[in-house]
């Protein structure tokens, strides 16, 4: 009778034991992100297995994205918090975090991503950096994720998250990293395709957002909408501007989608520019849903304006 | 390699020395060459060294600090220095804080011209455990710690918890320091009922915890502080007499440009009134309770160009004192449009009565216009306006000069 009532006892164990680790295998991860190009990315990787929201809208300065409250019950729910990094989110992401309430996504915890960490970075300043230059970035430009070869690494770095997270689920996330990777190899060799006849095209840009852009695309960035990184546009710069665009016969203006188009636009019709509502972020425009679509509509946008204002 | 190169170039040499004349141009000839090759090589390593550098400039400076490469997850966030290479130093910045005054005041006049603050912080990661604070303010009148604090961030039971000296959680403008508010002085319900400038700020513990629900934003604070602020506000003559702050925050997104933010407050005391000679012989106390709302339109595509900010916040002070209680009263409301990218305008209205003598009461009326020529500096103008209680009528003309440096502190909220 004794053994058979703990016999009993270790099948509702051993019963109850199956159903938590049933329920711990079930239940997603939450992920969030800090931009929609990297929710995109991580919702590629994670599929069903994990939930995933962005803080801030691709039509939206990540620069200046507001503290709210509301990001605080995101984040003290969050079983992994991805940022883009290079202070990118310094004027915001770090208030969130230290009221979240959340040891897991604390700097150096296990769900701590910092994206940047493996990424190709470029306009890394060297020698001595002041705010004379305007709001620099030290330690980068932080819209790496514009270049297709740094969205494959990010995927790779939230694939090594996932799988430090749940070891059991690799052979979930890896065909779906190894798909997410080739369709992104595919697609880029399509976009430089594209973009090659084109290679060396002059362009300016309102903000430095396109560096990775145009590094991997072959555009020469000649000039800035901003005189200095964060300072609004000044009659005298866009003279220069101007005079710089007719010498070196620059015919393309891209601006992000949330920066004023009064100025570029002024300086598209004194030097015959086509001005690109170009968003560097997934969820910048209506028809730029996920991360392969940002950079499919951003080349044609691109490819069109060209033709048209070279006539090639 | 190099050296290798190095080293043979003047075996060579001397080995030209000895021969004939004849072979003399030969020799010669082969060693111009090998110095080309030499000097064609080292341009090679030159070359790939500059290519090695310009792409180790990715994650976290490889080869300019190695130590920056452990710590760049922290430092990306916290922005520590990784050119210095001092990566445990704190982020350290400094703001000053320049006003000036012109026209009459008889009441409450403050100088012409003054250096009216520079708040020195010094914020950084103590451990995996906790994260630390400090601000320190040099006044005209001498040096201040401002607060200086450590929070616990990552606690069982959803708690936030702070310990050291801190700006009490009584309302909204309290916990806010003079470079953050919209205007170049404090309103007169702050100035009369919540201990002025320095406002509730003392030394003790705060327990914050969210208040889970499916509607809004919901956080409840209890604080205890030693019991010595704001300007004989409260005072403490023996070690029970502590001050208790209570506050409720609630906060709801009406839509994703829109927000309410809204508190109520509650804060008691010893006050001075009682205290003779060291002694505090009358026991009296003073209880605040506090309202507040603030309403933030920021369209997120536009939001560096265009926003609106309207707040108010309301103070009923409960004051015992020798003569009977008193019970004072006060508010502002203020609301602050940006007009462009750099440029704000504001206008406030202040009433309050006074806490001593309820039946005295100041109102005012402002008008304020900022310019912001970066993140980091900015400079304002505000016409005040001021009809005291007791004495003259003020009509003043302020301004102010802020500026910034050092590590790119949080955007306020």
């Amino acid at each position: 009778m004794k053994i058979k009532n703990v016999f009993n006892v270790m099948a509702v164990m051993a019963l109850m034991f199956s159903f938590s680790t049933f329920a711990v295998a079930q239940s997603k991860l939450n992920v969030i992100a800090t931009t929609e190009d990297l929710a995109s990315i991580a919702a590629e990787v994670g599929g069903d297995h994990i939930t995933v929201e962005s803080i801030a809208k691709g039509y939206q300065d990540p620069h200046f994205v507001e503290a709210k409250p509301s990001f605080i019950l995101k984040l003290q729910k969050a079983d992994i918090l991805i940022l883009v990094g290079r202070e990118l989110e310094i004027g915001w992401l770090p208030v969130l975090i230290n009221q979240s309430r959340n040891a897991k996504i604390q700097p150096g915890a296990p769900g701590y991503l910092d994206a940047s960490l493996q990424a190709r970075i470029l306009d890394v300043p060297s020698g001595q950096v002041t705010r004379a230059e305007g709001d620099v970035h030290p330690l980068g430009n932080p819209h790496y994720w514009m270049d297709p070869e740094n969205g494959k690494i990010i995927a790779k770095e939230i694939f090594d998250t996932l799988v430090k997270m749940r070891p059991n689920e690799r052979s979930y996330y890896e065909p779906r990293l190894n798909d997410f990777v080739s369709k992104v190899s595919a697609a880029e060799k399509r976009w430089l395709d594209m973009m090659a006849p084109y290679k060396g095209t002059k362009v300016v840009t309102y903000h430095r957002s396109f560096s990775n852009f145009a590094d991997r695309f072959g555009l020469n960035v000649v000039g800035y909408v901003e005189p200095k990184p964060g300072i609004p546009p000044t009659p005298q710069h866009n003279l220069d501007l101007i005079n710089q665009m007719k010498k070196d016969n620059v015919k393309i203006v891209l601006v992000e989608p949330y920066f004023d188009v009064k100025t570029p636009n002024a300086i598209g019709r004194d030097t015959g520019a086509e001005v690109l509502i170009m968003p560097p972020s997934v969820g910048g425009t209506k028809d730029v849903a996920d991360y392969i679509k940002l950079f499919d509509s951003n080349i044609n946008m691109l490819v069109t304006a060209i033709k048209k204002t070279s006539g090639k | 390699m190099l050296a290798v190169l190095l080293f043979r170039s003047p075996f060579l040499f001397a080995q030209a020395g000895a021969p004939q004349a004849a072979d003399l141009a030969s020799i010669r000839a082969q060693i111009d060459a090998m110095r080309a090759d030499y000097e064609k090589k080292i341009q090679d390593l030159q070359k790939q060294l500059d290519d090695i550098q310009s792409r180790q400039s990715t994650p976290a400076q490889a080869a300019a600090a190695p130590e920056a490469l452990a710590q760049a997850p922290t430092s990306s966030v916290t922005g520590s220095s990784v050119n210095s290479g001092k990566v445990f130093n704190p982020d350290i910045s400094v703001i000053g804080d320049f006003l000036g005054a012109a026209g009459s005041n008889e009441v409450n006049p403050s100088p012409a011209l003054e250096m009216h603050e520079t708040e020195v912080a010094f914020q950084a990661v103590v451990d995996p455990y906790a994260r630390a604070d400090f601000f320190i303010s040099f006044g005209e009148e001498g040096v201040n710690l401002e607060e200086g604090y450590v929070t616990f961030p990552a606690l069982p039971g959803g708690l936030l918890v702070k310990v050291g000296k801190m700006r009490a959680a009584f309302g909204k403008v309290n916990m806010l320091h003079n470079h953050v508010i919209p205007w170049t002085d404090r309103p007169l319900v702050t100035t009369n009922l919540v201990g002025g400038e320095d406002g509730i700020d003392d030394a003790g513990f705060s327990v914050a915890r969210l208040i889970p629900n499916k509607l809004i934003f919901l956080e409840a604070t209890g604080q205890v502080f030693h019991g010595t602020s704001g300007d004989g506000l409260y005072t403490s003559s023996e070690r029970s007499d502590l001050t208790y702050v209570g506050h409720l925050r609630g906060y709801k997104d009406i839509t994703d440009n829109t927000n309410l933010d809204f508190g109520f407050s509650i804060s008691h005391g010893h006050n001075a009134s009682g205290v003779v000679n060291g002694e505090d012989i009358g026991r009296f106390t003073t209880r605040l309770y506090g309202g507040d709302a603030t309403i933030r339109w920021k369209p997120l595509q536009r939001s560096v160009y265009h926003s609106f900010i309207g707040r108010s916040e309301f103070v009923w002070s409960n004051r015992n004192q020798p003569n009977g209680t008193q019970d004072a009263k006060g508010f502002f409301v203020s609301a602050d449009y940006q007009l462009a990218r750099r440029w704000y305008m504001g206008g406030r209205y202040d009433h309050s009565d006074r806490p001593d003598v309820a039946s005295v009461t100041d109102s005012g009326q402002s008008l304020i216009l900022s310019y912001f020529p970066s993140e980091f500096s900015q400079i304002r103008g505000q016409y005040r306006r001021t009809d005291y209680g007791v004495g003259p009528t003020a009509n003043e003309f302020l301004f102010q000069f802020q500026f910034a440096i050092g590590a790119h502190g949080a955007h306020p909220f």
